[in-house]
């Protein structure tokens, strides 16, 4: 059996996703990150975007995360983002509705938030 | 019917109808507790990670914050008060308000100057009545608070901190708040959120005595707390309004549980007293009948001689 890490994506209101995985990939705000087992302590700033999940057995978890945390350590890794959805919840028509919402009142935030929902949706 | 019955009838109507709502009240609160039990229970994760988190960056850093560091001669504190937005629930808001004097009246004693910050309608009212400052005050969410509620009141919250204590800022962030601590007992706290004590952090992760990893900081120690405390600080503030919440119902249910029990002892005496003068009422009109039969049979007798 190959090394696992264990997983939690943490929302602030609610436990998204916990697990078992081989390698998780983030993007910290100094580049992508990849985390596999036996990586070095780490402790680092999320962008908002997708982040991919490789479980243990085999499958791929996309979740889309709006800001947060990623830290590691004794091979627990756990994401923390105030919002944080799996791809499989995300609603593809309500989110691109959104994105045509928010661009045309120019609301950056909220289309920053509809941008990552479709990328995450994307990269499923 | 008498007039004496008709008044007991009325008055038992209307305290039954009184208890029904009290009944409904609590039963309502008492699903809500669970509710908010729950909320909190979710919302524990969250918090525990992120603490840990910011214990691990303060201890494996030298980094200097300024939501960490202590200031050498605090003048200005802002006191975040957390009340209810509606009554009926005994002295839950009445607590906190005290517990939020007491805190007041010390941070006077030791020479700060006091800011309001107001969390419900009954702490704003009772300001208001006193015409005292309030710095800010947020009313409409203390029933069912979201995240983003708590990210909204922390935010004023954590400029003011950041602000240099001359041009308005404050130096020390308290919160006080009702916990939460079984159905039964709640009682009012009073919490020092910033700067921010680690061994008090480590506490409520009950993380003592764990070793924490040396951590590589991605891009680095500063923007990693940067980042991190403000979260911190909001997550605490929900925890907070999550807490007073649940208390909040379990005090309504108790409240109203006792308004029940009340009518119900109302109702069986006025239930009592209704029957007596019922009772009485029948005995007068048979001893009516009596005298007036026993007066009528003296009057023919006296005739018939």
């Amino acid at each position: 059996m190959a090394a696992e890490l264990h997983v939690e994506l943490v929302a602030a209101d609610r436990s998204v996703w916990s697990g078992e995985a081989t390698l998780v990939v983030a993007r910290t705000t100094s580049g992508d990150i990849g985390v596999m087992p036996g990586h070095q302590p780490l402790l680092g700033v999320l962008e908002s975007g997708p982040v991919t999940i490789r479980t243990s057995e085999g499958g791929t978890v996309v979740a889309a995360v709006h800001g947060g945390f990623i830290s590691f350590a004794d091979n627990k890794l756990s994401l923390l983002a105030e919002i944080a959805e799996l791809a499989d919840e995300i609603d593809v028509q309500r989110a691109e509705r959104a994105l045509e919402r928010a661009k045309s009142d120019t609301d950056a935030a909220a289309e920053r938030r509809a941008d990552v929902r479709l990328r995450a949706v994307a990269v499923r | 019917m008498g007039a004496q019955l008709r008044v007991y009838k009325r008055r038992i109507k209307s305290v039954t109808a009184t208890k029904k709502i009290t009944k409904a009240m609590e039963m309502i609160a008492a699903s809500r507790i669970v509710k908010a039990q729950r909320q909190v229970a979710a919302s524990t994760p969250y918090a525990t990670e992120l603490t840990r988190a910011v214990t691990a960056v303060a201890t494996g850093s030298t980094t200097n914050h300024a939501l960490t560091t202590e200031v050498d001669n605090p003048t200005r504190a802002a006191i975040l008060l957390i009340t209810s937005d509606r009554g009926l629930a005994g002295g839950y808001s009445a607590n906190a308000l005290k517990a939020a004097e007491q805190l007041t009246e010390r941070l006077h004693a030791e020479g700060k100057e006091v800011d309001a910050y107001i969390v419900g309608r009954k702490g704003v009212a009772y300001y208001g009545f006193r015409e005292r400052k309030v710095t800010e005050s947020w009313t409409g969410f203390t029933d069912n608070p979201t995240y983003a509620d708590a990210k909204m009141v922390a935010a004023p919250l954590i400029a003011a901190i950041e602000k240099d204590t001359a041009e308005g800022g404050v130096d020390e962030l308290h919160i006080v708040f009702t916990e939460f601590i079984s159905m039964l007992t709640q009682t009012p706290v009073q919490k020092r959120l910033l700067p921010l004590s680690l061994d008090k952090a480590q506490e409520e992760t009950a993380t003592k005595g764990e070793i924490l990893p040396l951590f590589d900081f991605e891009p680095s120690a500063e923007d990693v707390l940067d980042a991190l405390l403000p979260r911190y600080v909001e997550s605490r503030i929900y925890n907070a309004l999550l807490q007073a919440a649940a208390s909040k119902h379990a005090a309504t249910r108790r409240a109203m549980k006792s308004a029940t029990d009340n009518a119900g002892e109302l109702i069986k005496s006025l239930g009592r007293l209704a029957n007596a003068a019922r009772q009485a009422e029948i005995t007068q009109e048979i001893s009516e009948i009596v005298g007036g039969a026993s007066a009528l049979a003296d009057a023919t007798a006296g005739s018939d001689k």
